[in-house]
Order: C-alpha cells, then structure tokens, then sequence
C-alpha cells in the first residue's frame, strides 16, 4: 500500500548573505516514517528541517503539508514540534512545567485542558521517555542524556504529526547514543508519528531510518532505504559518505562487463553505454585475500591496523591504494593477491563527485565533515 | 592556594586606603552624629524627632517607586525592541542611550529645566502657536519627569545585556510549542530577563530617592524630598545631628530594598548594585 504523503517539498531554494545553502529540493516524506537527513555540516540539512518547522522561509519554491502550502504560516500555527540541537529547555521551568508549557498554550480552537488532564499527559509523557519522578527537578541538575529526553517529551506532549529532531543526540558520548538511537526508534514506532532526524552521523543514520536523504552541497544526493543507500550508492559522494569505500576509475565494456585496474571483471550492473567511464565502487569487506596465483589483482601491503575483530590493511594497486578489511593476518610490506566477486562490484555513473573520494592514499576528508556539529549551525544562522 | 602573596597585598593597598577615607570614615562620622547631640553627648534624640518628616519619606518612597514603573514601561518595550534590531541599528540606539550618561547629571538636569521652564524652550513653542504655557517646571509631574528623564538609561541597560544574551533557540522553541509573540513575550522572554528588570529597578530606584538635586530644580524648590532636607539639615551646623540620623534612616532603607530585590534575582544577569 502506498504511504500517504505529508510533507512536500517542492524547488525549494535559500541562501544566506548571497551563499545558496539549498539548491532546489524535491523531497517527499510520508507517514509514519522514520526519514533522516545525512550529510556534512553545510549540506543544508538543517536549513531543511528548519524550513519544514517554520523558523527559515524558503527563497522560492513550496512547502506543503498535508497537500496544503505553508510557506507562509509561522511555526506556531504548524502540526509540527521540534527537538532542538542541544535541547534548548527552558531554564526558568521545571521538569513538570517544561514537558507542560505546550499544553498551557492557550489555543483559539481547543479549550484549555483541566488540571488532572494536564498532570496525566506529562505523566504519560514522561513514562514514554523512562523518566517518572523527575517532575520538579530543575533543568540544570539533569543530565544530557536526561535533557534529552525532556527535550522529546516536551515535542511530543502536543501530539505533533511530525516530529523534527536537529541532531539530537550530538551531545552525548557514545554509549549513551546508542541506548538513545535504540529508544528514539521504539518512541517513533509506538507512537506512529513521522520522525525527521537531522544528523552528519551516517552509522546513525543507517541504524535508525526507514528512509535516508543523504544530502551535499544543497542538493540530494540520494534518497533510498538504509540497505538501498549502502549497496546501491548514487555516485562518489553517497558512496564515499556511507561506510569506507574504494571508488576506482573504469569502463564499461559491456553489460555484466566492467574494466579497472587493468582487469575486467563480471559485475551485476546492465544498462551503460558500450566503453562508458563509470566510477566503481568496492567496500573494504568485500574484497578478498588468496593466494597469488588464483589473484584477480596483486598488490603491495603498505599499512595494517588492527581494529580488534578484523585488520584493515592498505593495499597498493598500481598506485590507488586499496583499503581491505580482512580477519587473515598479512605481512606489512608483502605482495598479496585479491578476488573480487561480482556482486561485489557495483558501478556508478560519473558525477560532479568522481575523483574526489575513495582513494585511500591521502588524508580522508570524511574525518573532517564528521568532526564539527557547530559549523552548520553557524549557515543557519 | 592559601593567602596572597606580598605583592598582591600591597596591589590592593591603594584601594583599601581610598575605601577607609572616603567610604568608612564618613559612615563612621555618620552613626557618630546619629547618636550623638549638639554637645557630642550619646543620645536617641534625632530619632525621636525623626517622626515630623515622616511625610517627607513618605513622598521620596512615591516619587521613587512611580518614577521606577515608569521607567521600567518605558525601558522594557525599549530594550526589547533595541534587542531585536539589526547589529548596525543596534549601535547607533545605544549611542543614542549612552549619550546623556556621559554628560553630568546635573548639568543634564540643568538642559531640562531649560527646555521646560515657564520660559523655556517648550513653552516659548507653545505659546508662539498660540497654545498657551506648560507649567511642568515647580510641579509634582515635573520632579518625576526628571528622574524618569535622568534614570531611564540605567533601567535600558541591563534588561538590554539580559536580551540579547537571551539563547534565540528559546523563542524558537516557544514558536515551535504554540506560542504566538506575545505568549512568547510574556511565558518566555519576560521571565527569563527578570535578572535584568531587577537590576534596572535598583538602579534607577536607589538614585530616584535619595535625588535632591532634581526636585530642586524641577520642583522648583517646592518639593521637599528626603535628599533636599539632608541637604538643608547639613546647612546648619546645629542640625547636622537630626541629618545624620535622616541619612542612617535612608542608608538602612537602600540596603533592605536592594536585598530584598536581590532575593528575586538569581544573580546571574545584569549588575546588582
């Protein structure tokens, strides 16, 4: 059964001081999904989710909920709530009084709500985040992953249809990120309500969703399932972005027939022109450590790290260095043959994107897009 | 680390002889000529004639508390609105503020009875329209009018500190649960800059009550307020006692209130006097 749609974006463009942030965005997010929006700071994600809560108007180009255009309805009056980055909470307001304030909100078309019906939604808000007994605790005693949850309650107590979060597990260390990946998936899932997730954290990203938008430079990139995301990349850029990738230049000799390194290869990809430059993608773990003489290509071991339940070794072929995951344990210097299976090989279309990733010769730049939350705020802003 | 080293001492000597001639030798001199009479005997005798101005503090606490809502009516939409104006705006309003406060107070209240007195600059416009004379100059509006005038800058200045480090993701979040601007205005941005409107409150409360040089020159001489009849008591060598106990009086009074305003306060805003 087809989903209903809820929120449409349609051209959307915005640019900050002269610098376009979005570049024409079609986006269609539909009930009940879990979407998230994946990208490096200054993708434009935030400015996305912003724009669909209201606090950002798009240049040109529409916004539609429930088929109805809200270009220029204020937050306020939108059925959308927001988890801000680093939560925002308000200092001056308990816990109680915190998860409250959206239902306090005089509404022209409902009546307020009684006392005893405003006790027993903040309860039920607060069982839904694992949080009863905190009532009158101040904000400032609470820990980050308890603001968090205050943060969640305090969304979701209006029963939005649509709950945006901007990064909101930024703040947390790992382990307690996790625990919170775990719960907002079970919170989204219980109670229905379509999620739209910001975050540069593409793990997180692939355990959470139903639906990933990975977006760069103001446009999408690609929008897909977490599985589709990772076996079937658009181009360099999704590829590279998405776990480790090794993105080789080839051609496309012919259907179920690609060529790099000096090699052809059967590969599962049709539909090319004949002798088309493609870029191939290969992860780490797909490629295979033998014995020389049953090699599909040789190469020499230039690095080896040990990452506990495998090693990731750095192949030089011809040049491009290969980045392998493997559980054999090879000598640091020596040549070593490598098999590849054809569903392993996927091939792309050449994109803006080919040549700059999936060579693991230099620094990544992966590394830097991931390190720094602040800088997308700061386009925003 | 425990003490201070030698050479922090004596950094601190300066301002600690400066502190004791000037801030603790004359309270001294004050408590001393409370409690004493004419003859430097101890006595309770000021106090006891205390009671005869008791309208005259009655009149200084009006005339400070109206002059301080006023103020902060007119600072608060004020500070908010100078908040929310772009960066360039920005400066040039609190230029715009800052200006009188660098000029001397005196000489500010000087410029106003220029511009009001029965013939003055307002009311030569008046009546050359043919509207007929203002008599603000000698009345109780008056006198208000220049505290008002003369204060309003220091109510301004700390609610605008606590505005604009005001977090913006909190309006947002009050947008974003319903709010409308003013629900905005009145659940979030009022209650999160109540540092500030306590701030301001002292600071224009404080110079408001123990002013004389306002109603002496705005009053016209027709408005006695506490500061004036320290001031008059302090004229004459056999009245400096009944001062001195008038200024006790009005010390212990400043004190309580900015205490108990500093109670609301939770001092992380603005500046507490």
């Amino acid at each position: 059964m087809e989903k209903k749609k809820l929120i449409e974006l349609k051209s959307v463009t915005k640019s900050f001081d002269g610098e376009a942030v979005l570049r024409s965005i079609d986006l269609d997010i539909h009930d009940s999904e879990f979407v998230t929006l994946l990208g490096p700071s200054g993708c434009g994600k935030t400015t996305t989710l912003r724009i669909i809560g209201g606090f950002e108007s798009p240049d040109s180009g529409d916004v539609f909920f429930g088929g109805e255009r809200i270009n220029d309805i204020p937050p306020h009056k939108r059925h959308v709530n927001t988890v801000f980055q680093r939560y925002a909470l308000f200092p001056h307001l308990n816990v109680f009084e915190n998860i409250a304030f959206g239902l306090r909100v005089k509404k022209p078309d409902c009546p307020k709500p009684s006392k005893e019906e405003i006790v027993e939604r903040v309860t039920e808000m607060l069982t839904l985040v694992n949080l009863r007994g905190f009532e009158r605790r101040n904000i400032s005693t609470l820990s980050g992953g308890q603001q968090q949850r205050v943060a969640i309650a305090r969304a979701l107590i209006n029963k939005p249809k649509v709950l945006l979060l901007d990064e909101p597990l930024g703040a947390l260390d790992l382990k307690l990120r996790k625990d919170m990946q775990r719960e907002l998936k079970s919170i989204q899932k219980r109670t229905g309500i379509t999620f739209i997730y910001v975050t540069h954290d593409q793990e997180e990203a692939l355990t959470m969703s139903d639906v990933v938008v990975v977006m760069a430079d103001g446009k999408i990139q690609q929008i897909g399932t977490p599985v589709d995301i990772y076996n079937e990349p658009e181009n360099a850029f999704v590829a590279d972005f998405i776990g480790e990738s090794n993105i080789i230049d080839g051609v496309m000799e012919k259907d179920y027939t690609v060529r790099f390194s000096g090699h052809t290869f059967n590969c599962l990809d049709a539909g090319f022109d004949p002798r088309e430059p493609v870029d191939v993608v290969i992860r780490p773990e797909d490629v295979d450590i033998v014995p020389l003489e049953r090699a599909m290509l040789t190469g020499k071991v230039t690095s080896i790290t040990f990452k506990g339940d495998y090693y990731e070794i750095i192949t030089d072929v011809y040049g491009f260095k290969w980045m392998i995951e493997t559980s054999d344990a090879v000598e640091d210097g020596a040549t070593v043959g490598l098999h590849i299976e054809p569903d392993a090989i996927h091939v792309m279309k050449k994109s803006e994107y080919s040549g700059r990733y999936g060579d693991y010769s230099t620094y990544s730049e992966e590394a830097e897009h991931l390190s720094d939350v602040e800088e997308e705020e700061v386009t925003a802003e | 680390m425990k003490g201070r080293s030698v050479f922090q001492r004596m950094a601190a000597a300066p301002h600690i002889v400066w502190a004791v001639m000037f801030i603790v030798a004359p309270m001294l001199f004050v408590i001393y000529f409370a409690f004493t009479d004419e003859k430097g005997v101890f006595s309770w005798s000021n106090f006891a004639s205390l009671a005869q101005y008791s309208n005259v503090f009655i009149l200084s606490i009006a005339f400070a508390l109206i002059a301080t809502v006023i103020c902060l009516l007119i600072g608060y939409p004020l500070a908010y609105f100078m908040s929310k104006a772009k960066p360039k705006t920005q400066k040039v309003l609190l230029v715009l503020l800052m200006l009188p406060m660098w000029c001397n107070l005196l000489i500010r209240t000087y410029a106003l009875m220029a511009l009001l007195d029965n013939g003055g600059l307002l009311n030569s416009l008046l009546e050359s329209l043919g509207l007929g004379k203002l008599h603000i100059v000698g009345t109780n509006f008056g006198v208000i009018l220049g505290m008002v005038y003369d204060f309003l800058p220091y109510m301004v200045l700390p609610i605008f500190t606590t505005m604009t480090k005001l977090d913006r993701r909190y309006i947002e979040a009050s947008a974003d649960l319903g709010c409308n601007s003013f629900q905005t205005m009145t659940k979030v941005v009022f209650p999160l800059t109540v540092s500030g409107i306590i701030s301001g409150i002292t600071m224009v409360f404080v110079p408001s009550i123990s002013t004389f040089y306002i109603s002496q020159k705005l009053g016209a001489g027709k408005i006695d307020l506490v500061g004036d009849t320290i001031e008059r008591l302090f004229q004459n060598p056999s009245t400096y006692n009944v001062g001195a106990a008038i200024s006790l009086i009005m010390m212990i009074l400043i004190i309580v209130s900015v205490g108990i305003m500093n109670r609301f306060s939770d001092n992380d805003g603005g500046i507490i006097v």
